[in-house]
């Protein structure tokens, strides 16, 4: 084994082909994108350079800056779900009875698909027919919460089933490292008097430091580009009250023709998920506790 | 031992992070699907450069439609059999189709322009959608097409709505007006009569409201539903020329009468006319208000007249209650009861750089012709082309909506349609904040007019 990976050529044949697939994939249709949001184009005809023009228009887009704002409550909802995840997680891994069971409950809305998903809520929150209406209705609450057309609730409704869905995502990935925090620590500060929320806020939270760290990028990052479910559920309506950044880019790209002004939202999208990225990093940075 | 564990923490959260991308990546293996089929789209056209313009030689078409077998049973027949029909006609020539579903059709279109790769032969829709396509100069002109009487054998005003700069580029295969669908059972337990006028008509909505019975049914979340109810409110108020005048900027679109509609539009929805949470429903749920008998009326295309006549899956005592009325004249408007909004489906296209372009358009011809004879017995659909009501068995709705037809004083092309793409957006928003109470008809009014100008002035 050794002796293959230090032959440089055989390294080059490993990495080749998934560094091809990335590269035609991934990073051309990015630089695509950035040299697409310089021109005016309708996805048909002839492009034409326009520079900087489609950025400005951008900046001052309404429409955008809503968009935007509605992805950053979103980034902001899933970030503080994370704690409820963490909660979750914690009482999983101790040793309560049917911890195995809940586990692959909380797991199941990942592994529907997205679509699946939004029908499912849209049932739910259906205006008449829907469980929730329903539920209220029996509970003697007078009149219709219409969850998807009304402009103040919509986002909140939204939120929920998105949130919903990526629990067992979250749960399994912060599970799988409390798991592996030795029992022998756990058991040491048991026996030097630590009662279990101690043991779960001091000993076994700053273990897993590093997870949650690329947990918050996951849902920050996540949030900000996300799309599938708002694109079935409410396509950003009603008239852009649940739009995101992702769904107003296509918006723009594919029902406006405006392909020139939809690669550069989603160029700029780019760009606050690096920046994003980069300032989570950033403030997080600190070192890494090691168990040894 | 413990030094190998964090490496297993990071492997479950790549794998996890990798599985949670793939969700998010799903959009784009849209993209690329198109992509690849694109360059299999190359290989018959690489073909017919063999067989360059001389005609008795053996020509191959290339077809492109959005009819499958699965989804669109019926037209997919029809298609194949004049396809048959065309090459016993005319052995030297093979026809070769291309099928996709709706969206990917639209995408895939897109994609073949960029590499000016369309097929010889195929579907596009009317005014908004064509008008990138002929401007890009990928489409033929098709007016010599249609000299020769095939201009007379279609529905007036059909091919117009598919016309640039005074030529057409495309030949029109379905036509669809909007009548207002109403349930005969519910009519009648509340004594009920069809409205002529607007004034009977707010009537008929009060009593149903009153009762607890969904007046109508609307599935505001595809916007164009809505704009249906604003189109022939404005064609009553104002006539037909005011919106279209709006529209190709011959006109205002703060008029006063397209202010009014858009009045008499939060009336009805302060009214209790529609359904509980209608701009959250798609079209398809605000159907089934109607479809299951909770709501009284739907406004919607001739294309779910089978669903109310021939489709076996919806029962018989529904299917038999179903009639229909025309949209009823406001007292003081200037619209006209005969007068409807509606339009042409798909047409079919030659494409400009077509190496076998006479050949394509002999093809879309006799297609056009075949079409006419058959669609609307055997698929349902209504085509463009006019339909001898004296000749074919129908069920009785469809005689009576063929004669209307006849009768139609104006077909409005729905409002999506006729204007470009980005206005169209503005539109369709508009109508979704007018219907929730988010803008004021002035406003309403004045943001169609600020799209509009701006557009112009592109």
């Amino acid at each position: 084994m050794d002796k293959v990976m230090s032959n440089k050529k055989m390294i080059a044949l490993y990495v080749l082909p998934a560094l091809a697939l990335v590269l035609a994939l991934i990073y051309v249709p990015i630089v695509l994108t950035g040299y697409y949001g310089l021109m005016k184009w309708d996805g048909i005809g002839a492009m034409e350079f326009v520079g900087l023009d489609n950025y400005s228009r951008l900046v001052q887009d309404s429409a955008f800056w809503q968009s935007a704002y509605h992805a950053l409550l979103l980034a902001l909802f899933s970030a503080l779900s994370l704690i409820a995840y963490l909660a979750v997680a914690l009482v999983l891994s101790g040793e309560i009875k049917g911890a195995n069971l809940l586990r692959k409950i909380y797991l199941i809305p990942m592994l529907l698909s997205s679509v699946a998903i939004a029908q499912l809520w849209l049932k739910i929150y259906h205006p008449t027919n829907g469980v929730v209406n329903s539920l209220l209705a029996s509970l003697g609450f007078e009149g219709t919460i219409e969850w998807l057309s009304d402009t103040r609730i919509v986002l909140i409704a939204i939120f929920i089933p998105i949130i919903w869905q990526y629990a067992g995502f979250y749960i399994l990935i912060y599970y799988a490292a409390l798991k592996n925090i030795p029992s022998s620590l756990v058991e040491a500060a048991r026996i030097d008097g630590a009662n279990p929320l101690q043991i779960a806020l001091r000993v076994k939270l700053p273990l897993i430091a590093s997870v949650s760290k690329v947990t918050v990028v996951l849902a920050i990052v996540g949030s900000l580009k996300y799309f599938d479910l708002i694109y079935v559920m409410t396509d950003g309506g009603p008239n852009g009250a649940s739009e995101v950044m992702a769904s107003y880019m296509y918006d723009q790209a594919f029902r406006s023709f405006d392909f020139g002004y939809g690669s550069a939202i989603g160029f700029f999208l780019l760009l606050i998920c690096l920046v994003v990225t980069w300032l989570i990093r950033k403030l997080t940075a600190g070192e890494e506790i090691q168990y040894s | 031992m413990f030094k190998k564990k964090p490496l297993t923490v990071a492997m479950t959260v790549a794998l996890a992070s990798a599985l949670a991308l793939t969700g998010c990546g799903s959009s784009n293996n849209n993209g690329n699907a198109a992509g690849e089929t694109n360059t299999g789209g190359n290989a018959p056209a690489e073909g017919n450069a063999g067989g360059n313009a001389a005609t008795a030689e053996k020509v191959t078409l290339k077809m492109m439609h959005l009819w499958p077998a699965g989804s669109s049973k019926q037209q997919n027949m029809i298609v194949n059999d004049i396809i048959a029909q065309y090459q016993e006609a005319n052995p030297n020539v093979t026809i070769k189709q291309e099928i996709l579903e709706n969206e990917q059709y639209k995408n895939k279109l897109k994609v073949l322009s960029a590499s000016n790769d369309l097929p010889d032969v195929g579907m596009t829709w009317a005014a908004g959608f064509l008008t990138p396509y002929v401007k890009g100069q990928l489409f033929a002109p098709l007016d010599d097409t249609l000299e020769g009487g095939l201009k007379d054998s279609f529905v007036s005003g059909t091919t117009e709505a598919y016309a640039v700069d005074g030529k057409t580029y495309a030949l029109p295969l379905e036509l669809n007006i909007t009548p207002v669908y109403y349930n005969k059972a519910i009519f009648s337990k509340y004594n009920l009569e069809v409205p002529q006028t607007y004034a009977d008509f707010q009537k008929v909505v009060e009593t149903l409201q009153s009762n607890g019975v969904a007046p109508i049914a609307l599935g505001n979340k595809d916007r164009w539903t809505g704009s249906l109810w604003y189109m022939y409110l404005a064609d009553r108020l104002g006539g037909p020329e005011t919106l279209k005048n709006a529209i190709n900027r011959s006109g205002s679109f703060e008029d006063p009468s397209l202010v009014k509609a858009a009045e008499d539009v939060q009336a009805l929805v302060n009214g209790s006319a529609f359904n509980k949470g209608f701009n959250g429903l798609s079209n398809d749920e605000g159907k089934s208000e109607f479809m299951n008998g909770k709501a009284a009326m739907y406004l919607m295309g001739t294309w779910e007249l089978p669903n109310f006549t021939t489709n076996e899956s919806v029962p018989q005592e529904f299917r038999d209650s179903v009639g229909f009325f025309k949209f009823p004249t406001i007292e003081g408007g200037k619209g006209n009861i005969d007068s409807w909004v509606g339009g042409p489906g798909v047409g079919l296209f030659v494409a400009e750089n077509s190496k076998v372009k006479e050949e394509a358009k002999k093809f879309v011809k006799f297609f056009v012709e075949k079409w006419g004879e058959q669609s609307v017995t055997k698929a349902g659909v209504i085509p463009a082309t006019k339909v001898d009501t004296s000749k074919v068995q129908l069920p009785q709705m469809y005689i009576d909506i063929l004669n209307e037809l006849g009768k139609a004083s104006n077909i409005t092309l729905f409002a999506d349609v006729q204007m470009s793409p980005a206005v169209a957006q503005t539109h369709l928003n508009m109508i979704q904040a007018l219907f929730g109470k988010e803008v004021s008809p002035a406003d309403f009014a004045k943001n169609h007019e600020e799209a509009l100008k701006q557009e112009a002035g592109k």
